[in-house]
């Protein structure tokens, strides 16, 4: 292939001057860690929609676009610039620009002994030792190329260790900022979570962009739940239309660990968001909830590779979804229960509204089990706004595009009231509903709704 | 003048004609009941007069307070005062029974200049009717009409209008599915909102409802025409007799109009 041979070329440009300007030295088993990464995704080079994970998501358009690194150094961004976008009941908010950790513009508190934050970078300078018995163990780069790159490109992100018992009722804002520039940019944020035994908290990664260019955000965050650790994970896509976010969450949960991932996709022009859990440990429950809402040209794909590896766990995925315009939405779950995962209790639901005739989801259930001993179930909805349901609000003097806001708010409020009551939750509360509004108005009363066409909703559910 | 002044009126809804001219006056304080066999394009009235957009209408017109009605999108038909029981109440989850009532209310306020109601005003009047309706408090806190009895919705409907309060309150089939006991809790909840301000459409087909909201005027309508008119006695004769005589009247007659 010979554009795939070009990018290589390109990307091999990039990683020599990655390695070049690297802040982190004599850590051979960093250095191994990228030149292997670095020489998996050469070999396997962008996913095609050939391949059965990446049917419904071109990425021809990540690989043929010359991204280069940004510049290194003082970042000229002052504290006003990022108002709109901090959380003010954080317990700790650590800003990155450009995926590189802004210390001047975070919110740091390590006075408490039990958790530790700070940047990736500056760990890996400083305390090397704790991070390498974790970094990378847990991300298959064999799995995704992109996975791979990050890897490859890993420098800056977080690290957050949550200590042995320790509960944070706050939560823990990672606030990752891009910044527009002339030639297209990527950055490779790579996040360590690391949730003792028996600890608590809260951790929300959100991107956002400052201008609008072209470039590539493609992070990777491990999270490791210890026995009976409970964490939730908040991941918050509100870049520009012209953004390609690629986001993988590998989460790797022991004995009785509980975890709550939350996905919001908001913003991005082409977004794919993988979550990849694996039940290591018995007893462990999983809650893979996500809300994607599109208009315009946006592409928001979700897939989820959910792994029971052990018996008596529980896993429930539960994505909502609302596209309008042109949007193109994708739900790929895949859920394979291994031979020593009796009893597995796995749920899967993905329902959808399409706003517009051009709108299109694709879902597509995946399921592999091994064990013979397990309770699988999934089941798909597409749908558009029930006119009865609008009727019946508008003939209790309610405006359309009021009606219209409130049953999205509704449809969105099933993703809200899975997350645990608190800052986190307001937080995304607060962000649906804004971006309900822009949605709403921007869809005037001339769809099918009012001329009484019968509701179109196509529907299927197995119990396997 | 008139609250409610039908005149003509046709109406077809997938090329099919429901409604083959209908006249018909309402004044404030009159409670008038439609009834007729099923078919016969009670409940497309019903529809009409609150807006539904589905039914087109190809002949005549219809004034509410001298306003025209057809020319209203549904909420501003609501807001002017039209409010209709629905036969079947939509299920609507994710909105809070409370929430959605203060958002009507507060639109028709809004629409009229008046200040919008808060939660904490809007909770003692709200209980008190709850009350009034032998409601359980706990269907507020649950989303609208979801997983609510047959009786249950049709109260909650009934709560709606109390606290809307509406000029023209319109029951499609409000009976229809309920027990006695529902019946009679309804019955009291719309007898309650009978005022010399407001007037009633009552719309059903069987005479039962009407023993309980006796109106002052019944309009047989057959065939998507009205066909006979009268006091309360005309329900009674209707349920001894059946719809089967007026019907064969029907087909022999002029059409009689108006009231």
């Amino acid at each position: 292939m010979t554009t795939a041979i070009q990018y290589v070329g390109t990307y091999l440009e990039r990683f020599t001057e990655f390695q070049s300007r690297t802040r982190v030295e004599h850590l051979p088993w960093l250095h191994r860690l990228r030149e292997d990464a670095f020489a998996r995704f050469c070999a396997t080079g962008f996913p095609t929609t050939h391949d059965e994970d990446w049917r419904f998501t071109n990425v021809a358009a990540i690989a043929r676009t010359q991204f280069v690194l940004p510049p290194i150094g003082a970042v000229q961004i002052s504290g006003a610039d990022l108002q709109p976008w901090r959380m003010e009941e954080a317990a700790v908010e650590l800003v990155f620009i450009d995926g590189q950790f802004a210390p001047e513009l975070s919110m740091l508190d390590n006075a408490r002994r039990s958790t530790f934050v700070s940047g990736l970078e500056e760990t890996l300078v400083k305390h090397p030792e704790q991070l390498e018995p974790h970094l990378g163990r847990y991300l298959g780069i064999r799995r995704d190329p992109f996975s791979a790159l990050n890897t490859a490109f890993a420098a800056d992100g977080a690290f957050v260790h949550v200590g042995r018992g320790a509960i944070l009722e706050k939560p823990i804002h990672l606030l990752f900022v891009s910044r527009a520039y002339a030639v297209p940019t990527m950055i490779h944020p790579r996040n360590l979570l690391l949730f003792e035994e028996e600890s608590q908290a809260t951790v929300i990664e959100e991107y956002v962009s400052l201008g609008s260019s072209t470039m590539l955000c493609n992070s990777a965050t491990e999270l490791i739940a210890g026995d009976s650790a409970t964490a939730s994970h908040y991941m918050i896509e509100r870049e520009h239309t012209e953004a390609f976010n690629i986001s993988t969450l590998r989460i790797q949960q022991h004995r009785s660990a509980n975890v709550a991932s939350h996905s919001l996709l908001l913003g991005g022009g082409l977004v794919r968001n993988n979550v990849h859990p694996v039940l290591a440990g018995e007893g462990g429950e999983c809650l893979i909830n996500g809300l994607f809402i599109g208009d315009g040209g946006q592409h928001l794909d979700n897939y989820m590779y959910v792994e029971h590896a052990s018996p008596h766990c529980s896993s429930r995925q539960f994505y909502n979804g609302i596209l309008d315009g042109r949007a193109h939405g994708v739900f790929h779950g895949r859920i394979v229960v291994h031979k020593a995962a009796q009893k597995t209790d796995a749920k899967q639901t993905n329902r959808n509204l399409l706003l517009s005739d051009d709108a299109q989801i694709d879902t597509k259930p995946q399921l592999e089990i091994y064990a013979d001993d397990v309770k699988c179930t999934h089941g798909a909805t597409i749908g558009q706004i029930d006119p009865d349901a609008l009727f019946y609000l508008q003939s209790r003097g309610i405006d359309e595009m009021s009606a219209r806001r409130i049953l999205l708010l509704a449809f969105s409020g099933e993703c809200l009231e899975r997350m645990k009551p608190g800052p986190a939750r307001d937080h995304a509360e607060r962000l649906i509903r804004g971006h309900l509004l822009s949605v709403a108005s921007r869809s005037p009363g001339q769809n099918d709704v009012s001329h009484g066409e019968p509701v179109t909703e196509r529907s299927w559910e197995e119990v396997g | 003048m008139s609250l409610l002044e039908i005149r003509n009126l046709h109406v077809a809804i997938g090329g099919g004609e429901i409604l083959k001219g209908i006249d018909l006056r309402v004044n404030p304080g009159e409670v008038h009941s439609i009834m007729g066999p099923n078919g016969s394009g009670k409940s497309t009235l019903a529809q009409v007069l609150s807006r539904r957009e589905a039914y087109k209408v190809t002949e005549g017109e219809v004034r509410f307070n001298g306003k025209d009605l057809l020319a209203m999108k549904p909420e501003e038909a609501a807001c002017e005062g039209v409010f209709m029981a629905f036969q079947y109440p939509v299920e609507i989850p994710g909105i809070g029974n409370t929430y959605f009532l203060r958002s009507a209310l507060n639109a028709i306020r809004k629409y009229h200049g008046d200040d919008e109601v808060d939660a904490i005003d809007f909770l003692p009047m709200f209980r008190e009717k709850l009350r009034f309706l032998e409601m359980d408090e706990k269907l507020m806190n649950r989303s609208v009409n979801e997983g609510f009895s047959g009786g249950e919705k049709k109260r909650n409907e009934i709560l709606q209008m109390a606290v809307l309060e509406p000029k023209l309150a319109i029951l499609d089939e409000t009976d229809s599915g309920l027990d006695i006991d529902a019946l009679r809790v309804v019955a009291k909840g719309v007898n309650a909102m009978r005022s010399p301000d407001r007037a009633m459409l009552v719309v059903t087909h069987y005479q039962r409802l009407l023993n309980h909201i006796v109106p002052d005027f019944v309009h047989v309508l057959v065939d998507g025409r009205i066909v006979r008119s009268g006091g309360p006695n005309l329900a009674l004769e209707l349920e001894e007799k059946g719809y089967g005589w007026i019907e064969g009247e029907a087909r022999q007659a002029v059409p009689v109009s108006g009231y």
